[in-house]
Formats: C-alpha cells, sequence, structure tokens
C-alpha cells in the first residue's frame, strides 16, 4: 500500500501505524487513517480486532511500535497521555469510586488549575448538559449504570477537549438505554463540534451514530465508509457478514462481463451479480444478498429480476418483520425479511414459494 | 374462609390497606412477622448447630483463658490460703497477722502484738509446709525474702515470748517496715498491687504509691520501646510491601502466581529456620560482615554489629512480618481496576497525582487492615526478639515470658499482658473512630 503523505486536513491522522506487544505477531497491522474535524469515526470490529489497541495507542496508554500519529498536525507518539488533551470515556465508566459526582468532573479542572469559582461554574454547566445536575452531591456507587455513563460522558467533556475517545462505552447497559444513549451522545457530539472516535463491537450502534465507520478484523481495516456505503456495498465478504444480517450463496464465478459476473451457484442455478472482488472466470464466490431485498411474491419486480423455487424451513413472527428461513439453492439458512403489512401472508413450514431480487442487490465476493 | 382462600392475595392487599391494625398479615390470617420467623426457624437452627462447634471452642480457648488472665493479675492467694499439693484442701494462713493489718492502718510501727500474731501464723504455715510458697509471695514484691520465710517457719516452735525479740533473733530483717508494708499488700488475695509492679510503681511503708528508684524500673521503658518497635516495624512493612503488593497486583498472571509463591515461601517455612538463617547472615561473623570484610569495605575488627542488638529484631521482625502486610494491600489493589489511573491520566493527572489523588485513597483500607494487623502481632511478639534481639532488643512479651517461666511470678506476667491487652484494644477503638471498622479489608 502506498505509504499515505501528511493529509493538511486531517485532525487525527494514523500514518503506516504498527503494533506488536511480543515482538512476534503484529495486533495492528499497517494502520492509515485520517479522521476529520468535527468527525464521528467509529471502529467497529470483533474482539481482538485491533480497534481498542489503535483507541489506546491514540489516547497515549499504548505506544505505537511503528509509524506516526499525529493529532491537528503535531506528532504525539512521545507526548504523554495527561498532555494530550484527550477526553477519554471507559466502558466501566472509570468513575473514581472515592470522590463525589463533583469531585469527579471537578478533577480534570483542578489538574490545570482552575480556579474554585470557574470549576464550579464548568461542573454544574457539564451535569446540566447531561441531566444530572441533580446528583452532584452523590457518589459514583449511588447512581444507575445509565447515570454514571451520563456522568463519564460529562467528566470526559468538561474540560472542553476537541477530541473524545470512547471504548465500548454502552457495553454494559441495557438494550434499551443503550439505544437512547446512542441519540443522546450523537445529539451532544453534533452540538458541541466535537470530534468522536468510538470503538464498539455493536454494528447497530456503529450505524446510528457515525458519520464513518473502520471495519477492522484482523489487525487490518477491511472498509471504511459511511454507513449507508457500508451496509449497501460491503467491500468484502467478511464486511458483508458482519454488518447487519446476510444471506451467502456459494458458487463460482462463469463469466464477468459489462460490470455483471455470471455465477452458477453450486445446486446448479446460474445467476447475474454485481462483481465486488472477485477477479475472473473459476473464481470460488460468496454471493451477498440482504434478507429485506428478497422479495416472497417476484411478480412486481422488473423482467431482470432472479427467481428461484425455495421450500419454507420455519416461520418467526418478530412483532415489526416476519423472518421466514427457506431451503434455497443447497441452503437451508436463508433468511427473508418482510415487514408486518395488512396483506402479508404467513408461510407455513413445508410450503413451497418463488423468491427473487433484482441483480444489483446481489454481490459476488471474495470465498 | 372458604372466601379468602380463593382468593389469598385479597386478604394481604386488605391487610396491606390497613396498616393501623398492626402489621401485614398472611392470607390464612396470621402475622406476617410470625409466619416469617417459622418458615426461616428451620434454617437459623441448623445454621446455629454449625456454628455451635466454634462458638463453643472460641469460648474454651479464647474468652475462658483470657478471663483467667485477668483475674489471675489482681488475685494471688499466696499469703492468704494454702492448697495442699495432694489433697486439694484450702486452709486460711496468716490469719493472725492479717486481722493485725485491718486493725492498724499502714504506717503503723509493729508492735509486740503484730509479732505476737506472725508467730502464731508461723506455727501453722510450719504444720501446713507452707513457708515456701508464702515466702514466695512476699518475694515477688521484695527480694531475698524468701529464704527468711523459710527459715523463721523452722523455727516457729522455738519461739517464746516476747515474741518481738525472739522474731528479731531470727533475722533482724523482721524489724525492716517495708517488708511488713509489703506483707501488709498481700494481705488481700485482691490486689491491684501487680498493676503497679507493671507500670515501675510500689508502695512505700506507709502504704503510698511511688515510683521504684530508677535503677529498678524496667516495665514503662519495655512498653515505650515494644510500642515503638512496632511503629518502626509496621512501618517499614508498609514502605517494602507497597510496592510489592503493587506488582502482585498488575503482573500477567504467570508472573504474579510465582511472585506470590515467594510471598507465601515464609508462611511455609518454620518461624524457628527464618530467625536461625538471619543469625547466620547478619551476625558479627556472618555472611553479610564476612562480605563485607572480604570485598574490603570493613576491616575485620570494624565488623557491624547486627545482631543480638535492637537491629536484629527490627529486621528479623520486619521479614517475618512482610507477608501481614502485603496480603491485605494486596487484596485492595487487585480489584483496583486499572481504568481508574487511565482515566485520570487522560482527564490531564500527572502519574504521580494520578497515584496520590486515585490510586493510593482506594487502597487505604488495605494500609489499615496490614498496619494493625501488623502492629498487634509485632506488640506481642515473642520468639524472634528472644533469639535475636540481645539485651536492648527484647520486648515486653519477652519479660512476660520470663515471668511466667523462671521468676514465676503469673500474677505480674497476668498484668503485663492484660496492659497490652488494653492497649491493643485502645488502638483498636481509635482505629475505627479515625478510620472505621468497616473500612478494613483483610482480603
Amino acid at each position: 500500500m502506498a505509504a499515505s503523505a501528511q493529509d493538511a486536513s486531517a485532525f487525527v491522522q494514523y500514518d503506516r501505524v504498527q503494533k506488536s506487544y511480543d515482538g512476534e505477531t503484529l495486533v495492528v497491522k499497517d494502520l492509515n487513517l485520517s479522521i476529520g474535524k468535527g468527525e464521528f469515526l467509529t471502529m467497529l470490529g470483533p474482539s481482538g480486532s485491533g480497534k481498542t489497541t489503535c483507541l489506546m495507542m491514540l489516547a497515549g496508554f499504548e505506544t505505537a511500535t511503528n509509524g506516526e500519529i499525529r493529532l491537528d498536525g503535531r506528532e504525539i507518539n512521545n507526548i504523554p497521555p495527561h498532555k494530550r488533551g484527550i477526553g477519554m470515556v471507559f466502558q466501566n465508566y472509570a468513575l473514581f469510586p472515592h470522590m463525589t459526582i463533583n469531585e469527579n468532573l471537578s478533577f480534570p479542572l483542578e489538574v490545570r488549575g482552575m480556579g474554585k469559582d470557574e470549576r464550579e461554574e464548568k461542573v454544574r454547566r457539564a451535569l446540566d448538559m447531561v441531566e444530572m445536575g441533580r446528583f452532584g452531591a452523590r457518589r459514583p456507587a449511588q447512581l444507575s449504570g445509565g447515570q454514571q455513563q451520563r456522568v463519564a460522558l460529562a467528566r470526559a467533556l468538561v474540560f472542553e477537549p476537541a477530541l473524545v475517545l470512547m471504548d465500548e462505552p454502552l457495553g454494559a447497559l441495557d438494550k434499551q438505554l443503550r439505544e437512547q444513549m446512542q441519540f443522546e451522545i450523537k445529539h451532544i457530539s453534533d452540538r458541541l463540534g466535537i470530534t468522536v472516535v468510538y470503538v464498539t463491537h455493536d454494528q447497530t450502534e456503529a450505524l446510528t451514530m457515525s458519520d464513518r465507520v473502520a471495519v477492522f478484523e484482523d489487525g487490518r481495516i477491511q472498509q471504511l465508509a459511511a454507513p449507508d456505503e457500508l451496509y449497501e456495498r460491503p467491500c468484502n465478504s467478511f464486511v458483508a457478514q458482519f454488518i447487519g444480517e446476510n444471506n451467502t450463496l456459494l458458487g463460482k464465478v462463469e463469466n464477468i462481463q459489462g460490470g455483471i459476473a455470471t455465477v452458477r451457484l453450486d445446486s446448479g442455478d446460474v445467476i447475474d451479480t454485481v462483481p465486488v472482488n472477485v477477479e475472473r472466470a473459476g473464481d470460488r464466490t460468496r454471493v451477498s444478498i440482504r434478507p429485506e431485498r428478497v422479495e416472497i411474491n417476484p411478480g412486481h419486480l422488473g423482467a431482470n429480476a432472479h427467481t428461484l423455487e425455495a421450500e419454507v424451513q420455519e416461520f418467526i413472527y418478530m412483532g415489526d418483520v416476519f423472518r421466514t428461513r427457506l431451503k434455497v439453492a443447497g441452503s437451508d439458512d436463508f433468511i427473508v425479511k418482510t415487514r408486518n403489512q395488512h396483506n402479508q401472508q404467513r408461510l407455513q413450514p413445508g410450503q413451497k414459494v418463488r423468491i427473487g431480487w433484482v441483480p444489483e442487490d446481489c454481490r459476488a465476493l471474495d470465498a | 374462609m372458604t372466601e379468602t382462600a380463593a382468593d389469598p392475595h385479597a386478604a394481604v392487599a386488605i391487610n396491606a390497606g390497613g396498616v393501623s391494625s398492626g402489621g401485614l398479615t398472611t392470607a390464612d390470617g396470621r402475622p406476617l412477622k410470625a409466619a416469617l420467623a417459622a418458615a426461616q426457624s428451620h434454617a437459623k437452627r441448623r445454621a446455629f448447630l454449625l456454628v455451635l462447634p466454634l462458638l463453643l471452642f472460641v469460648l474454651i480457648t479464647f474468652v475462658f483463658p483470657i478471663g483467667q488472665m485477668l483475674h489471675q493479675s489482681v488475685y494471688n492467694p499466696g499469703f492468704t490460703t494454702n492448697v495442699d499439693v495432694i489433697t486439694k484442701e484450702e486452709t486460711p494462713i496468716m490469719v493472725n497477722v492479717r486481722n493485725w493489718f485491718d486493725a492498724n492502718p499502714p504506717g503503723t510501727e509493729p508492735d509486740e502484738a503484730a509479732f505476737e500474731a506472725l508467730a502464731k501464723d508461723f506455727l501453722l504455715v510450719d504444720e501446713l509446709r507452707a513457708a515456701g510458697s508464702v515466702g514466695t509471695r512476699i518475694n515477688y514484691d521484695m527480694s531475698g525474702t524468701r529464704s527468711l520465710f523459710t527459715k523463721t517457719a523452722r523455727k516457729a516452735e522455738d519461739l517464746q515470748p516476747p515474741y518481738k525479740e525472739a522474731m528479731l533473733d531470727i533475722d533482724e530483717e523482721w524489724g525492716d517496715p517495708e517488708l511488713w508494708a509489703v506483707m501488709r499488700g498481700a494481705s488481700s488475695a485482691y490486689t491491684a498491687n501487680f498493676y503497679l509492679a507493671a507500670i515501675d510503681l510500689t508502695r512505700n511503708a506507709q502504704g503510698e504509691i511511688v515510683k521504684v528508684p530508677d535503677d529498678r524500673s524496667l516495665y514503662i521503658k519495655l512498653f515505650v520501646r515494644t510500642l515503638l518497635l512496632s511503629l518502626l516495624i509496621t512501618f517499614l512493612t508498609f514502605v517494602l510491601a507497597y510496592p510489592v503488593a503493587h506488582l502482585l497486583a498488575t503482573l500477567p498472571l504467570r508472573y504474579s502466581n510465582l511472585l506470590m509463591i515467594f510471598v507465601l515461601l515464609p508462611f511455609w517455612t518454620s518461624l524457628l529456620v527464618r530467625t536461625t538463617s538471619w543469625m547466620v547472615l547478619l551476625q558479627s561473623q556472618g555472611v553479610i560482615n564476612d562480605a563485607l570484610v572480604a570485598g574490603g569495605l570493613l576491616s575485620d575488627d570494624g565488623r557491624i554489629q547486627m545482631m543480638y542488638n535492637q537491629t536484629g529484631t527490627i529486621i528479623a521482625m520486619t521479614h517475618i512480618l512482610l507477608p501481614f502486610m502485603i496480603l491485605p494491600l494486596y487484596s485492595v489493589m487487585r480489584p483496583i481496576n486499572p481504568s481508574y489511573v487511565r482515566a485520570a491520566r487522560s482527564l490531564g493527572a500527572t502519574s504521580w497525582t494520578a497515584f496520590r489523588r486515585i490510586y493510593f485513597p482506594q487502597t487505604v483500607p488495605g494500609i489499615g487492615a496490614g498496619a494493625l494487623l501488623v502492629f498487634i502481632l509485632a506488640v506481642g511478639y515473642y520468639i524472634t526478639p528472644a533469639l535475636v534481639g540481645g539485651a536492648d532488643g527484647q520486648l515486653i512479651s519477652n519479660l512476660i515470658a520470663f515471668h511466667m517461666t523462671k521468676s514465676l511470678n503469673w500474677s505480674l506476667a497476668a498484668a503485663l499482658a492484660s496492659i497490652l491487652l488494653a492497649g491493643i484494644l485502645l488502638l483498636y477503638w481509635l482505629y475505627d473512630r479515625l478510620i472505621g471498622i468497616d473500612n478494613l479489608k483483610l482480603g
């Protein structure tokens, strides 16, 4: 990969960064990433993919084995964490248990030598921002998980850093609270115009909050794109599998021509697909298609739509959607999602149906 | 009744509404508290039976002996009752002279009546062969008097009036007013005199409490030395243990396990072996001195005296008590999430500030527990100072042991031990007031 030169517009820049803990394996392999000012960027990946290490290098708790990390144009590799001026929110909140909420928020201001009146004013404003103004005199143990998370956020913001790092901050919350906090964090970061680097393994969180998402796997960024791009046009089968639900059909490329790859599936069916990272005829491929892009009544799709025979295996009622598991082209794990509309039919196991999709939704990826 | 049975929730709901009727009741009308107690009684009984052996054990081995010790420290019947060695029969002795003491105020010159009473008492003492134990009792307070009693008892039968002259004939010592004051002090089995002796006080011939002469005062000096040495040892263990405990808590598991074995190793070797190895290392012909002389850092006659003095006691006890400081510290440091310090650093604190303001305060319960444990153990430590302490490295416990095993003055030993116990309880109370016993964390 060509070395990326210093990007003048980048606020945070990883430049050919590598990291190894034991001198034998690389946890982060040649990371190049530029983050713009005011951007909300999420590092998404399974555990062990290197995303947290990247965050810790930026925060200053890990040193890069090779390469440069720049913040606002300045190399920060050798600057200790307390001089970087980066706010950070931790997964376990890391609120100091022996201090009250006010003292927790006051701490970063105190170590900066700020006067008492100014400190109190800033603490009050920060707590009001996360609607925790009434809880200043309490200790962290007296707050619920969600409240602690708000306080942790306020503490990371109270000294007005331009960059805030968040390491799976919502991981310990229950689903409903998590969704609510996602929007709140997003709104606060938009309002304050801060740059946020957010680490998570939850793809829904990444999609709903981010301006851009970097999908990590095996110490590399597999794809760096806006959420819609990432979901609709995954660039390899890892990203397709990792982001959202995905149906996979195995096959072999017969022919690539004019932006269309003809694939012969293992069942013998031949379908047209969009070639993404298949090179030539004869390549093995995973054909990927999203469950909600499959129609059970393909009649109203265009003339170029593919249709296949399918047998219903299982019907799951999920409230807003129906999830139907089908046996299609040799795979018995083919999912179709349909909206719970008035006239939507509920299929029975064993029933034979025809399903279909348009070729543009069907992407041929690496096997 | 059938109605409530049909809907048990209704009854509770109704009663719950009527709080004024005196608490909640169950669906079938019993008071809720009684029902709860009945439901739990089986489990409670079983729990009690399970702790019963320990309860008895503690009672027999802890509460009872301490009660005995406290009693012994104020009770010594050596001058008032004779217990026959074989029949265990108890006979009051020294009755006449005790009556004379009761009738005359302290400081009265012993007159003929007093000597007559004493002479009569000696007849009984001789008959019971109790002169030895009576003499021993007086000897506690005034050394060199035991033989006076045995000698006088042997000649008791030959005593004729006037008794005063006859007894002074046997020994001039009988005219010493101090001796009479000591006998007066011993004339009651219950006495605070042992406590007075334990803090270097005594009674003069007039029965007033005075300080013992400087050349004989010993115990206060030893209490102070014990206190200061224990404080110093506690401080040294803290300084040495803190970094080790931190390492133990933060190293990866395979290294910390190994380190933990080294910390625990002293527990698995005999105390005597450890103390003896310090002797091998530290004595003037020992390994360290030899190495320093061989290395040319010391001349052969300039060897450092590190053993058989306070230095030896301090070094050996610090080493032996170190694990008792490390383990409580480790147990509070282990669960401290490293993200606290990271958070502090990211918020702009230097590593020193992060340690001082964030890490250290969270380890205070462990420091308190470790310090209390080490201090209490050090205050009562016996074997190590006895072996390596020499003359000026002895602690109060060595003196207690001396009175238990050598001078056989159990009452004085008990008084010294009780003062030590009271001191420790006072310290415990202070700790509770200052830090709070709830904050104590041993593991």
